[in-house]
C-alpha cells in the first residue's frame, strides 16, 4: 500500500523533506519499544509505503516535487542526497525558471496547463513503481501562487486520471498577519478548487505551530525550520503504520483510507431552529475523530472521553464518528504517544476570517487586475466565495 | 534562475550604474568564496545597457577600472546631449536612437533564457534620463511586454539647479503613470540627508567601537572605481545597496524566498498606484555578530522612520497600501513576526488591507553586514512630493517660462504639457480619495447570505 507525495512551491518542498525525514529516522530509530519481529514489520511497512528501493540500497522517496523556480528544489534534492539515509528520485522533479509571482492565476491557469503533460507523466512513474497504491498526498501552501495554484490543479487532474484512488491535500494556512498581500484572495481560490476535486484537507495553521515551538517548546527565535520539523513530527504520527483490524503485524492499514467526507443521514437534517440555549458550546463539534496510539499500554488506554455525545453534532451516534488505531510499536522514541485526527468546527473561525478579508478586499476591486490578467474573472471570485460561505454555514450548523 | 537587464541613461542613471555594478561584483567576489553562488550573480545582471547622450561619463567608464565588465556592444552614445530638455532626449534622440537602441536591448533579451525584468534608472529632471529614458519604456513595453519594467527615478529636490527640472519630471511621469509597472521614486536631498547623518555618527565617536567606520554603504573600500571625493559617490552607493537588495531574494537561498514578479503582484493593487517608497536599514556596520534582538528590533523601526525613507515622505503618518519586508541575514521568521506586531499599531493601513504585508527572509546578508532591511512602501506619503512637483510646474507653465524650447522641438505640442499634468492631477486624485478614508472607521462589507 504505497502512497505517492506531490510537493509543490517552496513551502510544499521545504516541508515534504522534512516528513520523509521524519518518516525514515522513527521506521529506523532502535528504540521501538516492541518486539524485533514487530520493529521489522513496521519498517517495512513504512518503506513500502513511502520509500522505493534502489540498487545500492539507498531508498528513494516515492515523491515528485514540483516548483516554478529552481532554488528551493535543488536545496531539498541535495540535502535528501547529503543526508546519506535516503534521497529523491534523480529525475522525479519538474523545475521551471521563473515563478508564479504569489499569483493564483498564474500558477493555475498558466503554469498548471502548460506543464501538465511534464508533471502528470512524472507522477505516472511513481504510480508505476508502486505495487499496490493507496492514494495521493499533495503538500502546499494556500498563500503563494504554485503551491496554491498549482497544487489546485494537480488536484484536480489527478481526480480525472485516477478517480479511483484517494487523495488526501495537506494545506498551510499562512499566518494571519501577511506573508503575501494577496494571500486570501488565493487561499479562497485554492480552497473553492480543492473542495471539489480532493478528498480530504488536512489543514496545519503556521500559527499554530508556530504558537506550539514558541510556548510548548520554548524555541526562542523561531525559524521555518522548526516549524516544519513540528508539522512533520505531527504528519509522521498520523502516517506511519498501525495495526489493520486483523491485529499485529498486520500492518495494512489505508492512512488514507478513512472515510472523511462524512454524509450527513438520508433523511435529511434537522430543521436549522435556533440553536436549543441549554446547548453549553464547551467543544467544536465533531463530525468525525480519528485517535492515533502509539507505543506502552495502548491496548489499556481509556478512551471512553472521546465517545461522549456533547463532542458530536445531534445527527451523528459517537460509534460512528470515532475512530482509534493502535500500534505497540513507540513514534519517534516516545514511549506513548497520541495524536489527533479532527473533522469538527475548528476550522470555522479561521476560514470565516480568510473569507470575510478576502471579500473586504474584493468589494474594493484591489488587486483583481493582477488575477483577471490571467483568466480568473470576478465571477471566479464570485463562485469562490458562494462555496466557502456554504462551507462555513455549513460546520456553522453542526 | 531568471535574468534581468539593467539599462542605465543619462548622467545620473549611468553614475548610479556604475555603483550598482561596483557593488554587485564586490558582492559576487564575498561570495563566490564558497564557489557556490558563482552562478547566481553572473547569470542574473546578464547585460547592461548604457545610453547618453553626451559622452563624458560613458567615456569615464570605458577608461575606468570598470572597463572590463562593460563591452562597448552595450553602449549607445551621442555628443551634443540633450540640453536638460525633456523634448530633445524623448522626441529627437528617440526616434534617432530608437533602432539602435531596440537592437541593443533584443541582443540583451537573446543572452537571457528567461528574461524576467527591466532595470531602468535614471533622472527625471534632465533631458536625456528623463526624455529617453521614459521614451524606451514605451519601447519596452511593446517588444518585451511580458518582461516586468522596474523604474529607479530620481526625482529633482526643490533646489534643483536645472530650472526646467518641473517640466521635465512632470512630462516623464506621465510616461512612468502609463508604462512602468513599479517606480521606486527617490530624491537627492533624502540621500544627502541620510549620508550627513552617517558622517556625524561615525565621525562623533559616540558608538566608538560598535560602529565599523565603513560600511558598504558609505565607503569604496575594495572597490574598483578610484575614490572620488565627488558628493554624489556616496549617494549613489545608497541606491546601489537598494537595486542590489531588492533582487537578493531572488539570487540567493532563504527560507522564504521573494522574486521581482511577486513586489508587484503584492504592492501594485491598482495599475496606477504603483510608486514605492523605499527604506533600507541599518546604514552602518555593527562590530557585533551576533545581534542582540534589542538591535535587530531597532533595524525594523529605523525602515519606518523618516529619516531612512529614500526620498522625502513620512510614510507612519499616511496611510499604507501594502509593504514588503525584505530581509536579509540571520533574521528568522519569529523575528519578522515580532516586530509586525510590535509596529503594527503605530502604522495605518487601508481599510480592504488591514494586514498587507508582504515579506522575505534571504539567508545571504550583503557584503560587511550581518544582516539587512529593505523595506518598500506603497503608501499615499509620496503625494506631497507630486503636489510640490506640479505646483512648481505651474509656476513656470503659468508664465510661459522657457517654453518655446520645448515646442519647437518637432512633435512637441502645447498639450504634450496639459496632458502631462492632468496625468499626474489625477494621480494626485486617486491618493487623496484614499487618504480621505484614513479616518473613517473600517466597515465590513455585508458577506454573502447562502440559502440552506
Amino acid at each position: 500500500m504505497s502512497i505517492v507525495t506531490v510537493q509543490l512551491g517552496q513551502c510544499g518542498n521545504q516541508i515534504g523533506f522534512e516528513v520523509f525525514d521524519t518518516l525514515f529516522s522513527d521506521s529506523h530509530s532502535s528504540q521501538g519499544l516492541c518486539s524485533k519481529r514487530e520493529n521489522e514489520a513496521y519498517q517495512a511497512s513504512c518503506k513500502e509505503r513511502f520509500f522505493s528501493e534502489e540498487e545500492n540500497g539507498v531508498p528513494i522517496a516515492r515523491a515528485v516535487l514540483v516548483d516554478m523556480e529552481p532554488k528551493v528544489i535543488n536545496q531539498t534534492l541535495s540535502k535528501a542526497a547529503q543526508s546519506g539515509r535516503w534521497k529523491y528520485g534523480q529525475h522525479a522533479y519538474f523545475c521551471q525558471k521563473q515563478g508564479s509571482g504569489n499569483n493564483w492565476a498564474y500558477g493555475y491557469s498558466v503554469h498548471g496547463p502548460r506543464h501538465e503533460e511534464s508533471i502528470m507523466n512524472l507522477i505516472q512513474k511513481e504510480v508505476e513503481k508502486c505495487d499496490s497504491l493507496s492514494g495521493f498526498f499533495i503538500i502546499m501552501s494556500m498563500a503563494g501562487g504554485t503551491g496554491s495554484g498549482i497544487g489546485a490543479f494537480v488536484t484536480q487532474n489527478l481526480q480525472d486520471h485516477y478517480a479511483h484512488s484517494l487523495k488526501m491535500n495537506q494545506i498551510i494556512w499562512p499566518y494571519g498577519t501577511g506573508e503575501v498581500i494577496v494571500q486570501n484572495y488565493n487561499s479562497i481560490l485554492t480552497l473553492s478548487h480543492l473542495y471539489r476535486s480532493s478528498d480530504a484537507l488536512l489543514v496545519h495553521e503556521n500559527d499554530a505551530v508556530h504558537k506550539i515551538c514558541a510556548k510548548l517548546m520554548n524555541i526562542k527565535q523561531i525559524s521555518f525550520s522548526d516549524i516544519n520539523q513540528v508539522l512533520a513530527h505531527q504528519l509522521g504520527s498520523v502516517f506511519q503504520p498501525v495495526y489493520s483490524a486483523e491485529g499485529s503485524f498486520h500492518y495494512r492499514r489505508n492512512p488514507l483510507g478513512i472515510d472523511w467526507q462524512v454524509r450527513p443521514p438520508i433523511s435529511g437534517l434537522p430543521p436549522l431552529g435556533k440553536m436549543p440555549l441549554n446547548k453549553e458550546l464547551h467543544f467544536n463539534t465533531s463530525i468525525a475523530n480519528l485517535a492515533i496510539l502509539r507505543g506502552k499500554d495502548v491496548q489499556s488506554a481509556d478512551l471512553e472521553g472521546f465517545k461522549d455525545p456533547a463532542l458530536y453534532t445531534s445527527w451523528l451516534e459517537p460509534v460512528d464518528a470515532f475512530n482509534v488505531w493502535k500500534t505497540q510499536r513507540a513514534f519517534s522514541k516516545y514511549e506513548k504517544s497520541a495524536s489527533l485526527v479532527s473533522n469538527s468546527q475548528f476550522l470555522v473561525k479561521p476560514l470565516d476570517m480568510i473569507v470575510g478579508k478576502a471579500w473586504n478586499m474584493f468589494a474594493s476591486k484591489a488587486y483583481l487586475h493582477q488575477y483577471t490578467k490571467f483568466g480568473i474573472e470576478e465571477e471566479d471570485f464570485l463562485d469562490s466565495f458562494t462555496l466557502l460561505e456554504q462551507v462555513v454555514a455549513s460546520y456553522y450548523n453542526l | 534562475m531568471t535574468q534581468s537587464v539593467v539599462v542605465q541613461i543619462g548622467q545620473c542613471g549611468n553614475q548610479i550604474g556604475c555603483c550598482f555594478w561596483d557593488l554587485a561584483l564586490r558582492e559576487h567576489a564575498a561570495v563566490n568564496q564558497k564557489g557556490i553562488y558563482d552562478e547566481a550573480i553572473s547569470s542574473f545582471f546578464r547585460n547592461a545597457v548604457l545610453i547618453d547622450m553626451e559622452e563624458g561619463v560613458v567615456n569615464e567608464i570605458l577608461q575606468g577600472p570598470l572597463r572590463d565588465v562593460f563591452d562597448s556592444k552595450q553602449l549607445i552614445t551621442d555628443i551634443s546631449g540633450s540640453g536638460n530638455n525633456w523634448a530633445m532626449g524623448h522626441k529627437v534622440f528617440g526616434s534617432l536612437y530608437q533602432e539602435q537602441i531596440l537592437e541593443k536591448l533584443r541582443k540583451s533579451a537573446e543572452h537571457c533564457d528567461c528574461l524576467q525584468c527591466f532595470f531602468i534608472i535614471h533622472s527625471m529632471g534632465g533631458g536625456t534620463g528623463s526624455g529617453l529614458g521614459t521614451f524606451l519604456l514605451k519601447v519596452l513595453e511593446d517588444e518585451f511586454p511580458e518582461v516586468y519594467r522596474f523604474v529607479t527615478s530620481i526625482y529633482p529636490s526643490s533646489e534643483d539647479d536645472v530650472i526646467t527640472s518641473p517640466y521635465n519630471s512632470i512630462l516623464a511621469m506621465k510616461e512612468l503613470n502609463e508604462h512602468a509597472d513599479c517606480v521606486l521614486p527617490i530624491d537627492n536631498q533624502s540621500l544627502f540627508d541620510i549620508i550627513s547623518k552617517i558622517d556625524l555618527v561615525v565621525n562623533s565617536g559616540k558608538l566608538d567601537t560598535t560602529v565599523k567606520p565603513k560600511s558598504l554603504v558609505t565607503s569604496s573600500a575594495g572597490a574598483l572605481k578610484k575614490q572620488h571625493k565627488k558628493p554624489f559617490d556616496a549617494m549613489n552607493n545608497i541606491v546601489a545597496n537598494l537595486l542590489l537588495n531588492l533582487t537578493s531574494s531572488a539570487r540567493f537561498e532563504g527560507s522564504l524566498n521573494m522574486d521581482l514578479n511577486e513586489i508587484s503582484m503584492n504592492l501594485v493593487p491598482f495599475p496606477q498606484l504603483h510608486y514605492l517608497v523605499s527604506s533600507l536599514t541599518p546604514l552602518y556596520t555593527l562590530a557585533d555578530v551576533n545581534i542582540p534582538p534589542r538591535r535587530l528590533d531597532q533595524m525594523f523601526s529605523d525602515a519606518f522612520s523618516k529619516d531612512h525613507q529614500l526620498m522625502r515622505a513620512d510614510p507612519k503618518h499616511s496611510l499604507y497600501l501594502a509593504c514588503a519586508l525584505m530581509v536579509r541575514g540571520n533574521v528568522q521568521i519569529s523575528d519578522l513576526r515580532r516586530n509586525i506586531e510590535r509596529l503594527k499599531p503605530s502604522l495605518r493601513f487601508v481599510s480592504w488591507n488591514q494586514e498587507g504585508w508582504k515579506t522575505s527572509l534571504c539567508s545571504v546578508p550583503p557584503v560587511g553586514h550581518s544582516h539587512s532591511l529593505l523595506a518598500l512602501a506603497n503608501n499615499t506619503c509620496v503625494k506631497p512630493t507630486f503636489v510640490e512637483l506640479r505646483e512648481r510646474f505651474m509656476r513656470l507653465y503659468k508664465k510661459k517660462a522657457h517654453l518655446h524650447h520645448y515646442l519647437q522641438v518637432e512633435g512637441m505640442e502645447e498639450s504634450c504639457f496639459t496632458e502631462a499634468v492632468s496625468s499626474l492631477s489625477a494621480l494626485i486624485q486617486e491618493y487623496n480619495q484614499l487618504d480621505a478614508t484614513k479616518s473613517m472607521p473600517v466597515a465590513d462589507i455585508p458577506r454573502l447570505s447562502i440559502a440552506m
